[in-house]
């Protein structure tokens, strides 16, 4: 078994994670702020006011811009920072959550995953003993992850931007939390993720590939950390593995014809723009086929896993609701909606 | 007529813990890399790590002081799935000690059952879900039961070696269903790691 050991541009591994902070924050400190004592708390500058919702995601790094690049105005108003792959512990969610809260509760959202879900929930649990109410809503757009008669079993990834953004945009209308709630959730179940991995992603503390997959192979439905998917096949034309995305999502979403749907072509990390542009090019084909609208669409890397190759497409169901909440400008360190 | 178990001997238990994990740290990831995101091994090992250093802080203190200071200084420093696991362990361990300086080292089998408590209190996690808790349930039975340390770390082993037979509903391999079998499950491999190096250094406590 070879020890090949990712090049990576890091110090060391251990610093990885702060390292990058200080450079986010030296980068965007007009935007964000890291309160007092919390240098895991990135918090928005000027989101959060009094009587808002406050929005807290978080989640483990190595994930860039998800989740602290969606910090600021119209967007979150805070995000609490894990270790690479790794749920933060409570605290850095409690002190995000305090320095973002105007008084109106607070509403956590981030990827259902096992160790997130604890951590969250802890942090839920010692800011009700306080007297700030937060409530939860769960991501689970990846329907790699779990059967359609268990959603809530499923894993949250790269439709979490367009999920955030409607639940933002929410908060940032001033709407009370049980509205903010109701909307996350709708939100959340008009987002269909499923994605496709061409070559693993190494942690920095170790620089060793998380997983194997040999040359010419991808793995349908791969987790954003690596966490193996549906099945192992060989690599196909980028038209053919769109068609299979989007016949899984389409089946899923069930439009009807004249519905508008808004698209996230994300690359895992090194997959280039002139590849997503290529599956772009054939899921805006599919959306037309099917006789959909195209609203809008996003194209780049939004959710990644480090150096894996691979991409994934989301589509998001609009509706009279999220359509406004999804244009609704928001002012982000990696993400903008300019107002109309 | 039992020796005593002090909360120095409390930290030092768990700076042995902390030691095997970071000998285990990469075996561990590998073995996580096969089903999951391949950091447990990093949580666990930097998690213990931080825990011990602050009981040995504590280690003036009671067993229940130790025990805490473990339990919040491994929280905050990983998080993850095994912070929020092994800091409510912890807390529970520190529960079963109570604040007094010293326990009957026969007592400490106790720790053992409280740990195991904690862990599916608040996993929510059953034998036989293919997680820790396949190690953890066996050595506490086998603790109640006043088994030897080392029939404890036995059942422990032998239990992480039965998940490969078992099919995930909890946790990150839940997702990938008969895929993981024959393989062990990380988070059963490194309680066994734990539960060994926690009887190992009790036994030899004279």
């Amino acid at each position: 078994m070879s020890e090949h050991l990712t090049p990576k541009l890091i110090n060391a591994g251990a610093d990885a994670v702060d390292e990058m902070l200080e450079g986010v924050m030296a980068a965007h400190g007009d935007k964000l702020y890291r309160p007092e004592g919390s240098p895991r708390a990135v918090v928005a500058r000027h989101g959060p006011r009094a009587g808002k919702v406050a929005l807290v995601i978080g989640g483990g790094s190595g994930h860039e811009p998800t989740f602290l690049g969606f910090v600021g105005k119209g967007l979150a108003d805070a995000a609490a920072i894990g270790n690479v792959f790794a749920s933060p512990p409570p605290q850095p969610a409690i002190d995000a959550a305090i320095a973002a809260s105007g008084g109106a509760g607070v509403l956590f959202m981030y990827g259902n995953y096992a160790g997130d879900v604890m951590n969250f929930d802890m942090a839920s649990e010692m800011l009700g003993l306080e007297g700030v109410e937060a409530r939860t809503v769960l991501t689970t757009d990846d329907i790699a992850s779990a059967p359609h008669s268990e959603r809530e079993k499923r894993r949250g990834v790269a439709g979490n931007v367009f999920i955030f953004k409607c639940a933002g945009a929410a908060a940032d209308r001033m709407l009370p939390l049980a509205e903010v709630e109701r909307i996350a959730r709708h939100a959340n179940a008009r987002t269909f993720t499923l994605g496709v991995a061409l070559s693993p992603c190494s942690l920095p503390q170790t620089r060793r590939a998380n997983f194997e997959i040999k040359p010419g192979e991808m793995e349908i439905g791969m987790g954003i950390h690596g966490e193996p998917g549906m099945r192992r096949e060989t690599l196909r034309p980028a038209d053919a593995i769109v068609d299979e995305i989007m016949d899984a999502i389409l089946f899923e979403m069930e439009p009807k014809p004249g519905d508008r749907v808004a698209v996230l072509v994300n690359s895992l990390g090194s997959t280039p723009l002139m590849e997503l542009y290529i599956l772009h090019r054939r899921v805006a084909q599919r959306i037309a086929e099917a006789g959909l609208e195209l609203h809008s669409s996003l194209v780049g890397p939004y959710c990644t896993s480090m150096e894996m190759a691979g991409a994934s497409i989301t589509l998001m169901h609009l509706d009279g609701e999220l359509q406004p909440l999804l244009e609704h400008p928001c002012d982000c360190a990696m993400f903008q909606v300019a107002g109309k | 007529m039992s020796a005593e178990f002090s909360s120095a001997d409390l930290a030092e238990s768990l700076s042995r813990v902390a030691a095997v994990l970071a000998e285990h740290r990469d075996e561990l990831c590998r073995l996580d890399g096969v089903v999951g995101d391949g950091d447990h091994g990093l949580a666990m090992a930097d998690g213990f790590a931080a825990g011990a250093k602050a009981a040995q802080a504590a280690a003036g203190g009671t067993l229940a002081d130790v025990a805490n200071a473990a339990a919040k200084a491994l929280l905050n420093a990983v998080g993850a799935s095994s912070g929020p696991l092994y800091a409510t362990a912890l807390m529970r361990a520190g529960n079963a000690a109570g604040p007094r300086a010293s326990m009957p080292l026969d007592e400490t089998r106790q720790l053992i059952v409280a740990m195991c408590e904690g862990i599916v209190a608040r996993g929510k996690a059953a034998e036989g879900e293919r997680t820790m808790v396949d190690a953890w349930a066996p050595a506490a039975r086998a603790a109640v039961e006043g088994a030897a340390f080392a029939e404890i770390r036995a059942a422990a082993s032998k239990g992480a070696e039965a998940t490969k037979q078992m099919i995930a509903t909890k946790g990150r391999t839940s997702r990938l269903g008969e895929r993981a079998l024959g393989h062990i499950d990380p988070g059963a491999a490194s309680a066994a790691v734990v539960i060994d190096a926690l009887t190992q250094h009790w036994e030899s406590l004279p």
